[in-house]
């Protein structure tokens, strides 16, 4: 650390005098730092739930001596409907979410990575423009049309969009991905009989699986996580999804039982984490992806 | 002659293929995005509470934002503070976060997965919740500070500190930005961080004047993507301060007011004209960064 010198040379100058063993310990000790102090609260809270309530509050560390699923069993069955239900209801839209935002999804980007048609560039341009719209301009019409089509307490409102392709990121991500495949598979296909229709489901949607893959986990994430959509449409508890369940618990609960809270909120995360885990290499590439191209 | 007629009528058929194709979205985008956005647009000069039909008000809901609603005032400006703050900041530590785990580090895949977690949980109520506990009288902040023998109160219950709790949360999911970062600076060319090295530049300067201007269209990138995001934070705020913006409006982002006012209080005319004035603030915003970006943003294969 002596090394460093203002005047004569460069802040940080000397290279090669410095142990590369050294400053590389120093970075994964800042990365390790940083790692801890984020992730701690997380950890944290997992091993609350899992203590007894009396301890949940007084101790700061991880570690107990009486472990229990008391908090579980508690807050499974304390809201005002049992989670179970909650989960039910968090799948149904999710499962059904997913399907839907493929389905449109891919046809849309195939007809603007492949074809030619009127008016191309400017519903390309329109799509991109509604990626950086802010739904709030549509959210008050959409309420109101969905209550007209008495779509309220239904899982239409959350679902029937993505069958739509209301979403432009993930046409846009699609996009992008096809026209990195190459075109003389398009040909070939033509050459051997096949219709637009067959060149998309037999050739260009197997080989565009990672981007499909992508585009499924970040749905499904964002379906799970989503807390305003089903706060506006759901106003029955036998409807509600995790995220309403937990919302509403926390009005029950108040502060007093953080235990049972930790307990649900550790087990609405852990499909996420789960997913996570399963699939962080696509994940990852996805993002770093959308930036780049 | 006979070629261009068989072509253009395989365009003519390839046309309709291709609005067969785009007919899911199609439909979405007129029934769900521009229909909606002109009603939306109509119901911004009307009073409509859902029950009785709307009825025109002209520019009243603009005039009562800007000069007898305290409340919208104060959500622009809770909301311009947390912009203000924390996209900033967000860009710069996704950045020196990036550049630690550029070269060479080992284990990279892991931090890179680790560091990028928080993104995904941050926007659910389990987070939420979790940091209305780390942030309250007796959360998990609090119990580290009274170990150095300070006593604070609840963070997310007094209004100087509330906003600060969710600009952290915020923060926390920076793995989104940080490896939209790290994937370009993986794109700078070694060989001119060398050239510069031998004229003697060192990692300071070289960050400034090789990386960092070669990163300008990632930043560009970012900053638009994360703007918009941060604009509309909602779901933090609202498990954070219980639905109320509170203490003291302290945490009434301006799309919490917009549900507040649309939602709870059936003042749909208002939240339209609210919406419609975020959307001129964000294509403002947006169209002044692509103005800009000519000045600022270098594209390798243009001088």
């Amino acid at each position: 650390m002596t090394a460093v010198t203002v005047g004569a040379r460069p802040l940080f100058g000397r290279r090669r005098s410095r142990n590369p063993l050294v400053l590389a310990l120093i970075r994964h000790a800042v990365l390790i730092a940083v790692l801890v102090l984020m992730l701690y609260p997380v950890v944290w809270m997992v091993a609350a739930s899992f203590r007894p309530s009396a301890e949940v509050m007084n101790s700061l560390g991880l570690f107990s001596k009486n472990y229990t699923l008391d908090n579980y069993q508690q807050g499974w069955s304390a809201g005002q409907l049992d989670f179970s239900r909650y989960f039910l209801n968090s799948v149904a839209i999710t499962v059904l979410s997913i399907a839907g935002n493929l389905f449109s999804c891919s046809l849309t980007a195939y007809a603007f990575a492949r074809l030619e048609f009127p008016f191309k560039r400017v519903l390309f341009g329109l799509l991109l423009a509604t990626m950086l719209l802010p739904y709030h301009v549509t959210l008050v019409p959409q309420y109101i049309l969905f209550n007209e089509l008495a779509w309220m307490n239904t899982y239409l409102p959350l679902v029937v969009p993505k069958w739509l392709g209301v979403e432009a990121f993930f046409i846009f991500l699609m996009v992008q991905f096809i026209r990195t495949l190459p075109r003389e598979l398009d040909d070939a296909a033509r050459i051997d009989g096949c219709g637009h229709w067959r060149t998309f489901s037999r050739i260009i949607l197997p080989l565009a699986l990672p981007a499909i893959g992508t585009t499924a986990l970040f749905t499904f994430i964002n379906s799970w996580n989503d807390f305003l959509g089903p706060l506006l449409y759901l106003n029955r508890p036998e409807l509600w999804t995790v995220s309403l369940g937990l919302n509403s618990f926390l009005d029950v609960t108040g502060e007093s039982a953080y235990g049972a809270l930790f307990a649900m909120s550790t087990l609405a995360l852990a499909p996420i984490v789960g997913f996570f885990l399963g699939a962080q290499k696509l994940l990852i590439e996805g993002v770093a992806t959308t930036g780049l191209k | 002659m006979s070629a261009a007629v068989t072509k253009s009528s395989r365009t003519g058929r390839e046309g309709l293929t291709a609005y067969l194709f785009l007919s899911p979205w199609l439909i979405g985008i007129v029934l769900l995005t521009l229909g909606p956005m002109l009603y939306s647009a109509y119901l911004a000069f009307t009073s409509y509470d859902l029950l009785s039909a709307p009825r025109w008000i002209g520019l009243d809901n603009f005039r009562r934002m800007f000069t007898a609603d305290p409340r919208y005032l104060s959500s622009v400006k809770v909301t311009l503070v947390y912009v203000v703050v924390s996209v900033p900041l967000l860009l710069v530590v996704s950045m020196v976060l990036a550049l630690l785990l550029n070269k060479g580090i080992k284990f990279l895949s892991g931090y890179r997965a680790l560091f990028y977690l928080p993104s995904l949980m941050g926007a659910s109520v389990a987070i939420a919740v979790l940091w209305r506990q780390i942030f309250g009288s007796t959360g998990l902040v609090n119990q580290v500070l009274s170990l150095f023998g300070i006593t604070h109160g609840s963070w997310v219950g007094s209004p100087g500190t509330a906003l600060w709790t969710i600009v952290t949360l915020n923060l926390w999911a920076f793995g989104a930005t940080m490896i939209i970062f790290l994937a370009g600076l993986r794109q700078v060319p070694a060989e001119l961080h060398e050239a510069a090295a031998v004229d003697g530049a060192g990692p300071i300067r070289r960050f400034f004047s090789v990386t960092l201007p070669l990163m300008t269209p990632l930043i560009f990138f970012n900053l638009l993507l994360d703007t918009i995001h941060a604009f509309q934070v909602f779901t933090g705020a609202f498990v954070v301060s219980r639905g109320t913006g509170g203490p003291a409006d302290s945490t009434l982002f301006y799309t919490l007011y917009l549900y507040q006012q649309g939602f709870a209080e059936l003042k749909m005319g208002y939240a339209s004209a609210m919406a419609w004035v975020l959307v001129i603030v964000l294509a403002a915003f947006t169209g002044f960064l692509f103005l800009t970006a000519r000045r600022w943003v270098y594209y390798g294969d243009e001088r």
